[in-house]
């Protein structure tokens, strides 16, 4: 693959906290050289950035595509597609299929699929237990042989406790990586809202956001106990903080992420019971929303995801309490973390550290960063190009977005996959 | 006179003064009803359709008589038995229903919000009867109705309501009405019973019906469903009598002249003590069964008027366009 000189450019790099004028040259599908003055001659194609921002690909675990079972809901094609758009370089996906990723059988279909659609790289996730219920452990080590990156459950919760401790100690030995979902369930059991005012007012069956504390720290436990590597999928409440905090500074091998939907919209987005706003955990109270976005400006939250999950109209066109949860985001999750960035909360350094270094961190892989040797997975975009979204612009199968209508700032210019583009540009 | 609304699907989004024209609308429908006057010519030629998807007796017999007095075409449809059994999403099913132009649509729904959904898709005006524990609008203003009819006002008035207030939507529309016409507004429950941010909604919360009910001028109780007794959200069905029925020890703390209301079906000797309910010197509950019918009547006739008001500037445009 030739030569790409970037030049012109507001590098963004997550692994020195920079947001500098630079260039930056790519060979053989990977980088070669960055630097801050004048670039060096060209040697092949060049990409004037007219000074907008180049930042490392971002790098998306939990991503549902509906493949196997409803892929009229999302395909890997589509997904893909809708990645590029939206500056995606990694989808990492989420075993929540129908039927579940539970076998290597199913996980080189999966993988096979993936490799022939989508123009973005594909990391498969598989599940902790066979059929995600919570009762036999999956053939990890078979699973992670068949290249499965993580293993979860998703938003099924292991209850057994002996059942997850062996799972987690399995997963240990093989240094696999467990993905929990830290909603404690009985309690958060047809809960459509967070409980508090606005709950109550609607009518809507609620859950205290101390059901995420409660889940939190059954789990810290058990990572005290078998030592696994562990990563919470989404930490949305303030209350659950400190406990992450503790299990950190104790030395405990655990990272947490967060939605990009609970830290740019609170409960009181519902509004009229409209259910493209209902997720799983429920949006949270506004003080919950400003703390999670504080912890991700820390480090302390570690990983900013889009938690994308298509609905079709027929699941969410329904009584709220009745409608499927979930949002699609893998398109509009670099303008929504961008209302950080222009509200003043994050920087666009940090941003990318959530959003690529540390997934890539956490992963073991080699992208999310602008270094010499890292593959050429790139996102060229203009942090400021305002925008008006209609969700029938989305490229995924599913249309479910809770930003349609929404006025939103931040347009990419053209992503990069090992130095290939697969959106903008002629 | 004002009322603009296009839909009753909750207190929430009525004004104080929409509140007071239907009020006094349903006041003269009162009385009329008393003296045996009807009005068959108000929603001649209309059609209205009640659709129960949960069960009810008095609601709809009381959308009934009120939509039959005012002369319109009433039609029951028992969902609960028909098509919702056979998978017909709501919106199917309101689509099915709107295709048959219908004037007035009637609804109960367990679904807190099903109602606001079917309104959007339906082009008549739409009556929440009751939708999860969300709204109850009508109750809420036979209740204001009753009130101001006993007490000759509806402002500056100290009004408590007891019991599970949880799962009420009757509860939820009185906190509302009440609040927008600027009364005091009480709110008696066992923790278990009371909903979380309760406090923030304006209202004072109690846990003791003895201090909760001090001095005030309506005592208004809510049903406890039978499955929520034992050891769910209360211990036993005694010791929540003991401590929250409403017998005469705990009504002697409010004023002399306190009303007790009960928006049925009454659970004698559970939420209220059997001689209470029935003293005609306490007891409005049957006034309030009457304020119903008059309350639904203003309503739909309000609706109605502006419907055709709608309609009408619709046909205009039309034609200004052909």
């Amino acid at each position: 693959m030739s030569e790409i000189l970037f030049t012109n450019a507001r590098l963004i790099d997550p692994v020195t906290l920079t947001d500098a004028p630079g260039w930056l040259r790519v060979a053989k599908g990977k980088i070669v050289e960055s630097g801050d003055g004048k670039a060096p001659e060209a040697k092949g194609e060049v990409v004037d950035c007219g000074g907008l921002c180049l930042a490392p690909g971002i790098i998306d675990i939990g991503v549902k595509v509906s493949e196997p079972g409803e892929r009229h809901k999302e395909s890997f094609r589509s997904a893909g597609k809708a990645a590029a758009a939206g500056g995606v370089t990694t989808i990492v996906t989420r075993p929540d299929t129908t039927p579940a990723i539970d076998s290597p059988e199913i996980l080189e279909f999966v993988a096979r699929r993936a490799a022939a659609e989508a123009i973005v790289n594909v990391l498969p996730m598989a599940a902790l237990t066979k059929g995600r219920a919570g009762r036999e452990m999956t053939e990890i080590g078979f699973l992670q042989d068949a290249g499965a990156v993580a293993f979860t459950d998703c938003d099924r919760v292991v209850t057994d406790t002996k059942v997850y401790a062996r799972a987690l100690t399995y997963a240990r030995s093989l240094g696999a990586l467990v993905i929990g979902h830290v909603q404690e369930p009985i309690l958060s059991e047809g809960a459509a809202a967070t409980k508090g005012k606005f709950a109550s007012l609607r009518g809507l069956p609620d859950v205290s956001p101390m059901a995420e504390r409660m889940g939190l720290d059954r789990d810290i436990s058990l990572l005290e106990m078998t030592g696994a590597r562990y990563h919470a999928d989404q930490i949305t409440t303030a209350r659950a903080l400190p406990a992450l905090e503790r299990a950190k500074r104790n030395g405990l091998d655990i990272t947490a992420g967060v939605g990009v939907h609970h830290l740019t919209l609170n409960e009181f987005d519902v509004a009229d019971y409209r259910t493209f706003f209902k997720l799983k955990p429920p949006l949270r109270a506004e003080s919950d929303r400003i703390a999670v976005v504080q912890a991700v400006e820390s480090g302390l939250i570690d990983i900013i995801c889009s938690m994308h999950t298509p609905q079709d109209e027929e699941s969410k066109r329904l009584p709220f309490e009745e409608a499927a949860s979930g949002a699609v985001g893998l398109q509009t999750l670099l303008p929504a973390a961008l209302r950080l960035y222009h509200a003043e909360l994050i920087d666009l350094p940090k941003l990318f550290r959530a959003m690529s270094l540390n997934p890539a961190r956490r992963l073991g892989l080699p992208s999310g960063r602008l270094m010499a040797d890292c593959p050429a997975d790139l996102v060229l975009f203009d942090p400021d190009a305002p925008f008006v979204l209609n969700r029938d612009d989305l490229l995924s199968k599913s249309k479910n977005t809770p930003f349609d209508g929404a006025r939103m700032q931040g347009k990419v210019i053209g992503t990069w996959v090992g130095g290939k583009r697969v959106f903008g540009g002629a | 006179m004002t009322f603009r609304a296009q839909h009753l699907l909750g207190i929430e989004h009525l004004a104080p003064d929409e509140i007071t024209t239907l009020l006094d609308l349903a006041d003269r429908y009162a009385n009329e009803n008393r003296d045996g006057i009807a009005h068959r010519d108000v929603l001649a030629g209309l059609t209205q359709i009640n659709m129960f998807f949960e069960n009810s007796t008095r609601t709809q017999a009381s959308f009934e008589i009120a939509g039959k007095r005012l002369g319109a075409d009433v039609m029951n449809m028992a969902m609960a038995q028909s098509s919702v059994k056979k998978g017909e999403t709501l919106i199917d099913t309101a689509l099915t229903l709107n295709a048959m132009h219908p004037d007035l649509l009637v609804v109960r729904h367990n679904a807190s919000g099903a109602v606001d959904l079917l309104a959007q898709k339906v082009n008549c005006a739409v009556l929440n009867a009751g939708d999860g524990r969300h709204e109850h609008p009508t109750q809420a203003l036979l209740d204001a109705l009753t009130i101001r009819r006993a007490k000759g006002r509806l402002h500056r008035l100290s009004i408590a309501i007891c019991g599970d207030v949880l799962h009420s939507r009757v509860a939820r529309s009185n906190i509302l009405l009440l609040g927008k016409m600027e009364n005091r507004v009480r709110l008696v429950a066992p923790p278990t019973l009371m909903p979380a941010g309760a406090a923030e909604l304006g209202v004072e919360v109690y846990e003791d019906m003895d201090k909760g009910l001090k001095d005030v001028d309506v005592v208004m109780m809510l049903r406890l469903q039978k499955e929520r007794m034992d050891g769910g959200f209360v211990p036993s069905e005694r010791e929540y009598y003991h401590r929250f029925g409403l017998d005469a020890a705990k009504l002697s703390r409010a004023k002399p002249d306190a009303i007790v209301m009960h928006p049925g079906p009454m659970n004698r000797g559970v939420e209220i003590d059997g001689t209470i309910a029935d003293d005609i010197n306490r007891s409005v509950i049957q006034t309030q069964v009457e304020m119903g019918v008059a309350v639904r009547m203003a309503a739909m006739d309000l609706l109605a008027r502006n419907l055709k008001a709608h309609r009408a500037a619709a046909k205009n445009d039309r034609g200004a366009w052909a």
